[in-house]
């Protein structure tokens, strides 16, 4: 009664709101409000000189570098390769186009700890493709690198393919008549109304891959100050009973992702303008 | 590998029926087949060829190795717990999902806008991190701690702290799913429904329901794939005890780190499977949806 008294705008003859809301926030309040707030009202326990050893000491500053690095790059690779699958999805016709439209979703549905082995096996130096490599791949930050792009993949794809099959081709038509090349009609038509898509699926899947952990672990080699990734730098310790440490590393990394979901809101915002202008 | 090539280089080719005239819209049929080759090559070395090792490395040493490795006790728990926490988990969110989608798709109420963005915040928390803040609100030192064990309840290195880990990382996944589509739906069936004397729950089983039964079942089935193959965040609050806290992923770590591969492999080919099967539904729904979806903007005009 509380709640529909005060927070409904107008009434409505449908039944439900209190039960429906009140159990809604009572159930994200206990599962995911009243823990995150944890980690930070933990952090408000250390000084300010304890919190900042701990996010900046050496080992994990260069966590960091690599976590944020290899992250950039998984993000990159799929942002390049994300819109080229999408482009060839919706616009040319092959065999098992379906097969492989469904499987792009791979990473979604395979759990990361599967993902991870296969990973390693396949690029270690006597793999299936690491014995065609000049170059070690498992067990080096070139390994978390892999790990992060399979994890990424689904992200551009899915971003830009419904935004690519929306494209007017009146547009394409209307620029090739005026005289522009195949290329100038992507670089100046296409790619201008498919970039706001193409720069959130960049974000989701460079955010995705900050907080990685099961598929890099295994790849990774996990050398401190060489392969150690910022997640299992808050594993190990958490295992040397350092809450604190662990906590204030966790901190750093949810305000990261706080600030990207925001960014990735407004990139949202902007594409659905953009899409709608069009 | 073989078996990958065969479809690679028909794809290929298929791309390159020859035309006489070209249309000012399309690619040269060089760029087409350079294309489509740059993202089956792209695809096959970072998802298909990972798909067929874990079923290539689990049946390497045999069928007799796959089925030891599948049914030992320990492997046999683990898949009893991640049934267990999946079945606790998946229905949970699936109760918070209804309800917050009821709330939000039909009531216009204040602090809608920010009720939407703190349900989807799981997602961009990392695993690891699901797994700490469980651990300090349950854990030895932590909030209800001392509670905790003045009761004789362990939370964290038990099945409860899997479960809680484990809803928290499934837990948008149903009601995002549901939220656009009973938007989308607005609120003249169920008011029709009132009007004509149904009561609240007869509304809600003859109407809200069947209306929403493809997108739920797909929030479902995503839900549960993510609930059985987590592992960042189990990891932290299970403490990998045999035969009692571990959960399939976890035990796949463990037996892969005694240098077991097929065994490894063989646990993992079941999750693979079931990622299979996954992608499988999820295509069937997503077609049963973009139906009905048609069907409501049909309607709309």
């Amino acid at each position: 009664m509380i709640l529909s008294r005060t927070l409904l705008k107008r009434h409505s003859v449908l039944p439900g709101f209190d039960l429906a809301l009140g159990f809604a926030l009572l159930y994200l309040s206990l599962i995911v409000l009243l823990p995150l707030s944890a980690a930070f009202l933990k952090t408000f326990t250390m000084t300010w000189a304890a919190f900042w050893d701990a996010v900046s000491s050496p080992r994990v500053v260069a966590s960091y570098r690599l976590t944020f690095g290899a992250s950039f790059a998984a993000a990159l690779l799929n942002a390049f390769f994300g819109l080229i699958v999408a482009w060839v999805l919706v616009r040319y016709e092959f065999p098992f186009k379906r097969l492989i439209d469904a499987l792009v979703d791979l990473p979604f549905a395979l759990p990361t700890a599967v993902a991870g082995i296969a990973l390693t096996a396949i690029y270690a130096e006597n793999g299936w493709i690491g014995q065609f490599l000049p170059f070690k791949v498992s067990f080096t930050p070139l390994g978390v690198f892999v790990a992060l792009v399979f994890i990424g993949v689904p992200f551009v794809v899915r971003t830009v393919q419904p935004v690519l099959e929306d494209v007017n081709r009146e547009l394409e038509e209307a620029a090739a008549t005026l005289g522009a090349s195949r290329w100038q009609t992507f670089t100046k038509v296409i790619l201008p109304i498919v970039l706001p898509a193409l720069l959130t699926g960049f974000a989701l899947a460079f955010a995705r891959a900050l907080g990685e952990y099961g598929s890099v672990i295994f790849i990774a080699g996990n050398m401190p100050m060489i392969s150690e990734i910022t997640p299992l730098l808050i594993i190990t310790k958490l295992e040397q009973y350092d809450y604190a440490g662990a906590t204030a590393i966790a901190v750093v990394m949810l305000v990261t992702s706080f600030a990207l979901l925001l960014l990735i809101n407004s990139l949202q915002t902007w594409a659905r303008k953009r899409q709608g202008g069009v | 590998m073989n078996t990958l090539a065969v479809p690679v280089a028909v794809a290929a080719d298929a791309g390159v029926a020859p035309r006489a005239v070209r249309s000012a819209t399309v690619e040269a049929p060089w760029v087409r087949r350079a294309l489509i080759g740059a993202a089956l090559l792209f695809l096959t070395l970072f998802l298909f060829v990972p798909l067929v090792t874990v079923f290539y490395e689990a049946f390497k040493k045999g069928w007799d190795v796959y089925l030891a490795a599948i049914l030992e006790p320990d492997a046999r728990s683990a898949i009893a717990l991640t049934l267990l926490a999946a079945a606790i988990s998946v229905p949970a969110n699936l109760v918070f999902g209804v309800s917050a989608a009821w709330a939000i798709a039909k009531f216009d109420f204040r602090g809608k806008n920010v009720l939407l963005t703190l349900i989807d915040l799981p997602f961009s928390v990392s695993p690891v991190i699901a797994g700490l803040i469980y651990v300090l609100v349950f854990g030895l030192q932590g909030w209800f701690g001392s509670w905790f064990i003045d009761n004789d309840l362990k939370i964290i290195f038990a099945v409860p702290g899997i479960v809680l880990a484990t809803i928290f990382v499934t837990f948008p996944f149903v009601a995002r799913e549901l939220i656009p589509l009973m938007q989308a739906q607005g609120q003249e069936q169920e008011e029709a429904a009132r009007v004509l004397g149904a009561s609240g729950w007869q509304m809600f089983w003859r109407v809200t329901l069947p209306n929403v039964k493809w997108a739920l079942l797909y929030g479902v089935i995503l839900c549960n794939a993510r609930a059985m193959g987590e592992f960042g965040a189990v990891s932290v609050v299970s403490g990998h005890i045999r035969g009692q806290t571990n959960t399939m992923p976890l035990h796949i770590e463990i037996v892969y780190n005694e240098y077991q591969f097929a065994a490894a492999f063989a646990v993992a080919s079941l999750l693979a499977l079931l990622a299979l099967v996954t992608l499988g539904l999820k295509y069937f729904i997503e077609q049963r949806v973009k139906d009905q979806r048609r069907a409501v903007g049909d309607r709309a005009e």
